[in-house]
């Protein structure tokens, strides 16, 4: 592991056990009480996924042009965090609905696109475990078809939505960009790189045991 | 020479299928059977749900094209004749073409079938706007197949292939999903605003552009060991 590491581990660690503090300090929202602290987790967890997809989709496209097995490895542990953090905003983000809007959950664009691709880093996933020989191309490919679909998924869902329009009026948020949020962004870009380290050294230690096994064989 | 590898791709195919009839005759038979399911399940008092004929049309089509795409890919697996089309010294993207117009023809051929089938259980008038209709089924056929082919060839090598088919295919393909349904609707509606039914259609196209230029682009590395 990188030199750095231990130290952002801990920094990390301090940064996520002192967040609550400041969630709990920072001022109430008015009509939705309690239930608006989910947003100081949701939002940032929300953008990691977003970030954790696009760097999924980048590598992938790298692997499949270049062959480069870091690429794969890359873009195999941005895949396992964008499922992870996926599942973070759509158990969070249907609280936070429920309060807002009254449901749990609405079949909004941002709702719908985020759905589909959490949906497509599980089969992203599943390729990878049971796809055998072979599998990353597919699952590069897969990822491909998945970052050229987004602006189709939102198009589409968009017009669906206009055209039918639902009953209930989204109202538009108050947003209040706090000092916790911006700390609880750090925090979860902090430990959203973490993990991708941590998770791409697994797999570099996995290649390297592969390639030992073989030389013994041999 | 490109023309020509697909169309032998394709004539070899069709001949197969022609001599045997078994994806023809059970796609078929599946999608009926699915339309039956979803008859048994919406239709209230003699009447479907607004909307209804359009979305199982749809799903009886997507169903069916998945396990048309398996089978015929199943059907090259054995004897290894994939790897053997492979290693012939034609363009891999023409092969691609090939197979891909062997499974759109076996779709459409399904949906002339299927068209009527759901038009009188679900008393929809799905016949209004023949042309319209014959346009966004072509689209949509062609955008599902053309991820579809894509897809299947790829998990030919796969071990479980039957089960990743349908998970990589409908999350990727749920913009067609949508656009051919909310077409179709709208073509069923007694007025129906032949604008909004344009803007799907321009939808879909695109759609199988994008979808198409990335197949022909990665068919190449991904078919090669």
């Amino acid at each position: 592991m990188p030199k750095w590491f231990m130290p952002f581990a801990a920094l990390t660690a301090v940064m996520f056990t002192a967040s609550p503090l400041l969630i709990a300090n920072a001022d109430y929202e008015s009509t939705m009480g309690l239930v608006q602290k989910v947003f100081y987790y949701y939002l940032p967890a929300a953008w990691v996924f977003l970030i954790s997809a696009i760097v999924c989709g980048v590598a992938s496209a790298r692997f499949l042009v270049s062959g480069s097995p870091r690429q794969d490895r890359l873009a195999y542990a941005a895949a396992e965090l964008t499922v992870l953090f996926g599942a973070i905003v759509l158990v969070t983000g249907p609280l936070w609905a429920r309060k807002a809007w009254g449901v749990w959950w609405q079949w909004d664009v941002r709702l719908t696109s985020s759905l589909m691709g959490w949906m497509v880093a599980w089969a992203y996933l599943l390729v990878r475990k049971y796809g055998g020989p072979g599998s990353d191309k597919l699952a590069a490919g897969l990822a491909l078809f998945g970052a050229a679909n987004v602006p189709f998924i939102y198009i589409s869902v968009n017009y669906w939505r206009t055209i039918h329009p639902a009953t209930s009026v989204v109202p538009t948020l108050p947003v209040d960009m706090g000092t916790a949020l911006w700390f609880c962004v750090a925090c979860f870009i902090l430990l959203f790189v973490l993990l991708l380290r941590l998770r791409v050294h697994l797999e570099e230690q996995r290649t390297k045991l592969d390639a030992l096994f073989l030389s013994l064989d041999e | 020479m490109f023309a020509r590898t697909a169309w032998l791709v394709l004539r070899k195919d069709l001949t197969v299928e022609v001599r045997s009839l078994e994806i023809a005759y059970t796609t078929l038979f599946f999608a009926v059977a699915c339309v039956l399911v979803f008859a048994f399940a919406l239709v209230k008092e003699g009447k479907a749900p607004e909307d209804g004929a359009a979305g199982i049309l749809w799903i009886a089509i997507a169903f069916a094209g998945t396990l048309a795409l398996g089978r015929t890919f199943e059907r090259e697996r054995q004897s290894e004749t994939l790897r053997a089309l492979l290693m012939a010294p034609a363009d891999r993207p023409a092969i691609y073409v090939g197979k891909l117009l062997g499974i759109v023809a076996l779709l459409c051929g399904t949906e002339i079938v299927l068209v009527p089938l759901v038009a009188f259980l679900f008393q929809a008038p799905l016949f209004r706007h023949p042309f319209w209709l014959a346009v966004v089924l072509v689209c949509g056929t062609v955008g599902f197949a053309t991820v579809g082919t894509l897809f299947s060839a790829m998990l030919v090598r796969a071990r479980s292939r039957d089960v990743l088919l349908p998970v990589l295919l409908y999350p990727i393909t749920v913009p067609v999903i949508i656009a051919g349904v909310r077409a179709t609707a709208t073509l069923l509606e007694p007025d129906a605003e032949l604008a909004l039914v344009r803007f799907w259609v321009a939808l879909l196209l695109a759609l199988d552009v994008v979808f198409l230029t990335l197949a022909l682009w990665t068919f190449e590395p991904l078919m090669t060991d």
